[in-house]
């Protein structure tokens, strides 16, 4: 499980857009990054980039020191797993048949699931506290029900990369409370996740490392402690600030009109 | 593996009663216990003839055409995650069309109109996908758009060959346009399409599972996406065009067989394939029996039994599955 998801020298490829600043990091085993940037900075792009899913405009992303075009796609499978944030059901599915796609990748075409694979997708919804809907259609679930099968289905898949577009979509405060816990056990067990957030402070109180991913291209990382400071973020998201302090994480706050620098 | 064999086996033996039904009815009935004689190498040499020259290659061509056409519906709707998707989508039964009333227009024997209907098939398959993929891209929206409007092309072509034909031979022409098992002559082709098919799509079918929930997931647990569509678009083609080129453009089977199926059995491709093989083909030949007897001597175009059958068959179960 100790294999790092590393980038060199990696442009994204964003139609439209000049190339940036080329990102060399690493998520390595026990680490937690969190991508901010506004709507439109490229996040999940960046994201599927990482999963392999699109080409970079150059650079490389590597797994295991191996570049992903040179992974058998099943055998990355295994190893990486991507939490996406549209999600298109197809057919109708029961939420157990969903939870057990993430079991795809170990089963030989001929292979049917067998009962060790759905054990493992029931105690994946019974973690997200979806073991009660294990026979309901995917189609009738709340949004954060559906979100949270989401996380359930790579749960199953155990990778020991995980790449998610914000997890905590749709959810509640206290979900995404559970979500963000969930992700942070997955490192403490060894894996290396990557998370594209909206919210700093979810970011501020679970992230080890954060990714700052301007809309221009310009990009900063580092220890979550270094880089979320009040004038990056304000130069990130071009919104005025105020930050605290409340049981031991930083908060942010958007500031009040009235005290807008002028 | 033990979830997906009960359905098969009623279906399978639904496909089996349908065919005994087949060599059964007609203007000499004949009863069980004669058909078992000549099943198993005896019987009446009338009995004989009946059944082993004219109404077994006709009932068994009727269960290959039924079983390519719900396989090929199910693949086309997976392919294109749509549920509106029939093997016909993509321009295919214009195109083979076409080609046999052509060559029905020239003149030319069975063979001939069979051979161009497989042309016209090929050749729709290959101009909408060429079309389609012209510029790299390769969306099921896109393939979608360009099927239907080269397939209003082939049915503008169509009116116009009924235009222009003559009187005596648009009897025929209608017939094969709405799907006829009068000309199949021999099953075989058809049956051997099938079962290679069959083989080979149910192992693939949890791929296709995967599949029908888009390209990035299915790309992200495993499957080799554009492979696998390449596949599905050339196997379902081909089975359609064997399909087309044996009993006409026979409609609604590809469609509703399908769907059927998955509001009874649910929506494992595993099971829905091989399923929709036995099911299509139970369909067809029964409603081949209905369409040789209900107004005997005279014959109806299968395609109208098969819809006759089909849509109330499909709205009961539409309405059951709300409840």
């Amino acid at each position: 499980m100790a294999e790092s998801l590393a980038t060199e020298a990696l442009v994204v490829d964003i139609p439209g857009r000049a190339d940036g600043q080329p990102l060399d990091l690493a998520v390595r085993p026990g680490q937690v990054w969190g991508v901010l940037g506004p709507n439109g900075a490229g996040k999940t792009t960046l994201l599927h980039t990482l999963a392999g899913l699109r080409p970079a405009r150059s650079g490389t992303v590597s797994l295991a020191d191996k570049p992903l075009p040179y992974w058998r796609r099943k055998a990355l499978a295994r190893r990486l797993g991507v939490v996406f944030q549209e999600r298109h059901d197809g057919f109708p599915a029961t939420v157990l048949e969903t939870a057990l796609i993430g079991r795809h990748p170990y089963l030989a075409p001929w292979d049917m699931e067998t009962a060790e694979d759905v054990a493992l997708a029931r105690r994946a919804l019974a973690r997200l506290e979806l073991g009660g809907l294990e026979e309901r259609l995917v189609g009738t679930l709340s949004g954060g029900e559906r979100q949270r099968l989401s996380l359930a289905t790579v749960l199953a898949q155990e990778p020991g990369i995980w790449l998610a577009d914000e997890p905590t979509n749709h959810l509640d405060l206290r979900h995404q409370v559970a979500v963000m816990d969930l992700l942070a056990a997955q490192a403490v067990a060894g894996c290396g996740v990557c998370l594209c957030l909206h919210d700093i402070n979810l970011a501020a109180r679970w992230c080890s490392h954060i990714l700052l991913l301007y809309p221009d291209g310009k990009a900063c990382w580092g220890p979550a402690d270094a880089m979320l400071v009040t004038e990056a973020l304000e130069d990130l998201y071009g919104q005025p600030l105020v930050a605290a302090e409340a049981d031991g994480a930083r908060v942010f706050v958007p500031a009040s009109r009235a005290s807008h620098k002028p | 593996m033990r979830r997906l064999v009960p359905p098969l086996a009623v279906l399978a033996a639904a496909a089996i009663a349908a065919l005994a039904v087949a060599v059964g009815i007609g203007s000499v009935p004949i009863p069980p216990a004669a058909l078992w004689a000549v099943a198993t190498g005896g019987g009446e040499p009338l009995h004989q003839t009946l059944v082993l020259e004219l109404r077994a290659p006709r009932a068994l061509a009727a269960l290959a055409v039924g079983g390519l056409l719900a396989v090929a519906g199910a693949l086309m709707q997976v392919l294109l995650r749509n549920p509106l998707a029939d093997p016909y989508v993509l321009g295919l039964s214009g195109g083979a069309a076409v080609g046999a009333l052509a060559a029905m227009l020239l003149g030319l024997g069975a063979a001939l109109v069979s051979g161009a209907a497989f042309a016209g098939a090929l050749l729709s398959t290959v101009l909408v996908f060429g079309l389609a993929h012209g510029t790299g891209s390769w969306t099921p929206t896109r393939l979608l758009l360009t099927g239907v409007v080269v397939a209003s092309g082939w049915g503008a072509l169509v009116t116009f060959m009924l235009a222009v034909g003559p009187t005596r031979q648009l009897p025929g022409m209608l017939y094969w346009l709405m799907g006829d098992l009068a000309y199949a002559r021999s099953p075989w082709w058809a049956l051997a399409a099938l079962g290679v098919a069959v083989a080979g799509a149910v192992p693939l079918g949890r791929s296709l599972n995967i599949l029908a929930r888009g390209p990035l997931q299915a790309a992200v647990l495993g499957v080799a996406v554009r492979p696998l569509e390449w596949g599905i678009y050339v196997a379902a083609s081909l089975l359609t065009a064997v399909a087309v080129t044996t009993a006409g453009s026979i409609g609604f089977v590809g469609l509703v067989v399908p769907h059927m199926l998955r509001l009874v059995l649910g929506n494992d491709q595993r099971l829905i394939l091989p399923a929709a093989a036995l099911a299509g083909g139970a369909l067809l030949t029964l409603a081949d029996v209905l369409a040789r007897t209900l107004i005997a001597p005279e014959q109806l175009p299968v395609g109208v039994i098969t819809a006759m059958l089909g849509v109330p068959l499909f709205l009961y179960l539409l309405h059951r599955s709300r409840g």
